[in-house]
């Protein structure tokens, strides 16, 4: 797992990066992630998955949402390698992408645990965990091995 | 006088309060419900939508509830926004723009002092839930070149696009810049120096990127009669069209087609004219690839072929489409919403007043801006008096 703290001269870590708000309609999702648990919101009526997850379905407005457990596996669709962050505290280079879950929807992430000169578009990833400032954690992926027994990293 | 008289009506509505002064809703959720009451009440549904108007960010709303408008209004005049819009909305039906605009408002100040201080959902979310803040940001992508550069990586990787490519538009651009004395870069550039410029995100290098600097324009507009007895050959505006698909890049359903598509198409029609009519493209050029899009997007050339379409100079001096004449925002200026340029410079070079670079008897441009990050496009298509 990628350091996610900088030590500063005071006692409390200071944040490496931008840390993700926490709203209401998504405290389930956030919570989850402090067990690494992954959760995808679905429409019961229209039986899809949803990303961003918000507070009515996008396809029929309803609001009979729950969440799910996703299976954690997708796809790169396309991806840059930022070579000078705008964040100082972050260092390039370093992989951003968007990837197609296996549910259908899409998401920003990292691709870490990978050279960024090998990443590329198609390549298949799994879900992996950078720990927050206080005990989320931010998904990411990182690259699977097709060849291994159901994929799974 | 022409009249939006009857043109139009207003065929739903929707509203909500309490007598406790507060709802349980608020922000999208609250305008989602306002929303879907209203459609329900003119027995519509959301796929009859082509047009949002909304006092903060229609993009924002669209993308929200997943839809795709031709016809959009930000506009914010305080609490007589919504009379412009409605204004702004008849008109836009009126004229073929859209068909079906929804306008919504929801606003939850007695809750919200009461959730405290006026934060819903924690820090960062003054103004409500902050998708971007909690789906994007913390992945540390640059701003706003990583979503292009995305954009990049896709084009190249679906239909085998160069770099070389794109650093021709860049080198193409250039050249026009060298006949534009206010140009910031007048030099001539070359495909290696391009690819020899730092790489930002990649695949954009620094000299794929559009300038920073400071830059001002202005339009006047008034009526053909009025135009004809004016001091300037009269510019018409033959078409015009708009679409937005998506707010942040996550959201944007193909990274290789553009919302341009569409309004390019509509602005086409509308003008009567063809790709093959126009003799001048100002295509908003953040970076070489965003140029590259619209060259597709707009039917210049097929979807996947801009990168092949550009490499022998066909929108350099001399080529067969002059595309940003005044050196684009990769040249000439960009001071952060590059749009009124391409306004401008496609007016002066159909009044003919463009010197070195002026392009030979064109009689047809398009102007053709791009905002936020490939989010919004918006095709002007103006042409001269031979052209009406």
């Amino acid at each position: 797992m990628s350091q996610t703290t900088v030590q500063t001269g005071e006692d409390k870590p200071k944040a490496r990066r931008f840390e993700p708000p926490v709203s209401p309609t998504t405290q389930a999702f956030w919570d989850a992630t402090r067990e690494q648990r992954f959760l995808l919101q679905w429409c019961t009526d229209c039986q899809r998955a949803i990303f961003f997850p918000r507070e009515v379905c996008p396809s029929c407005l309803g609001s009979s949402l729950a969440w799910k457990e996703s299976v954690g596996r997708g796809r790169v669709y396309t991806f840059t390698v930022e070579h000078r962050p705008q964040n100082p505290n972050l260092v390039g280079p370093y992989t951003v992408a968007l990837i197609d879950l296996e549910e259908g929807v899409r998401m920003m992430s990292n691709v870490i645990d990978c050279d960024p000169d090998q990443v590329t578009a198609g390549m298949e990833v799994g879900i992996a965990w950078e720990a927050l400032s206080d005990g989320r954690h931010l998904p990411m992926f990182a690259p699977t091995d097709s060849t291994a027994p159901g994929g799974d990293r | 006088m022409r009249s939006l008289r009857g043109a139009s009506a207003l065929v739903g509505v929707a509203d909500d309060a309490s007598p406790t002064g507060e709802l349980e809703l608020s922000g999208r959720a609250l305008e989602a419900r306002m929303i879907s009451e209203a459609l329900e009440d003119a027995g519509l549904t959301l796929a009859d939508v082509d047009g949002v108007c909304h006092a903060g960010s229609s993009m924002g709303l669209a993308e929200y509830l997943g839809i795709h408008p031709r016809f959009t209004d930000s506009t914010n005049t305080g609490g007589s926004s919504y009379e412009v819009h409605v204004e702004h909305a008849a008109a836009a039906i009126a004229t073929g723009l859209c068909d079906v605009v929804i306008g919504v408002y929801a606003s939850t100040p007695r809750s919200d002092r009461k959730r405290g201080g006026g934060f819903r959902g924690g820090p960062g979310m003054m103004m409500g839930p902050n998708p971007m803040a909690e789906w994007e940001m913390p992945y540390g992508l640059r701003m706003p070149m990583g979503p292009y550069a995305m954009a990049a990586t896709r084009h190249m990787s679906q239909y085998g696009t160069t770099s070389e490519q794109l650093a021709q538009i860049a080198v193409s651009t250039r050249q026009w810049a060298t006949m534009n004395p206010k140009a910031r870069y007048q030099e001539p550039l070359s495909i290696e120096e391009v690819l020899a410029s730092p790489m930002q995100s990649s695949p954009l290098h620094l000299l794929d990127c559009c300038l920073v600097t400071d830059g001002a324009g202005a339009f006047v507009m008034t009526s053909a009669e009025r135009a004809r007895d004016l001091a300037r050959p009269p510019i018409y505006v033959l078409g015009a069209g708009t679409c937005h698909d998506h707010s942040m890049i996550s959201e944007m359903p193909d990274l290789t087609v553009t919302p341009g598509a569409i309004s390019g198409a509509n602005a086409f029609a509308m003008a009567g004219v063809k790709p093959g009519d126009v003799d001048l493209l100002m295509g908003y050029d953040s970076f070489t690839i965003t140029a590259l899009l619209h060259l597709e997007d707009l039917g210049f050339c097929a979807k996947g072929e801009g990168g092949p379409f550009v490499e022998d100079g066909k929108t350099a001096p001399g080529g067969s489409l002059p595309m940003n004449t005044n050196g684009g925002g990769l040249s000439y200026t960009h001071p952060g919403m590059y749009g009124m340029f391409l306004l401008v410079e496609a007016v002066r070079q159909l009044r003919g007043e463009c010197g070195a670079r002026q392009v030979d008897g064109a009689e047809v441009a398009v102007a053709h801006g791009s905002g936020m990050v490939l989010s919004c496009m918006s095709t002007i298509v103006m042409g001269t008096e031979a052209t009406l």
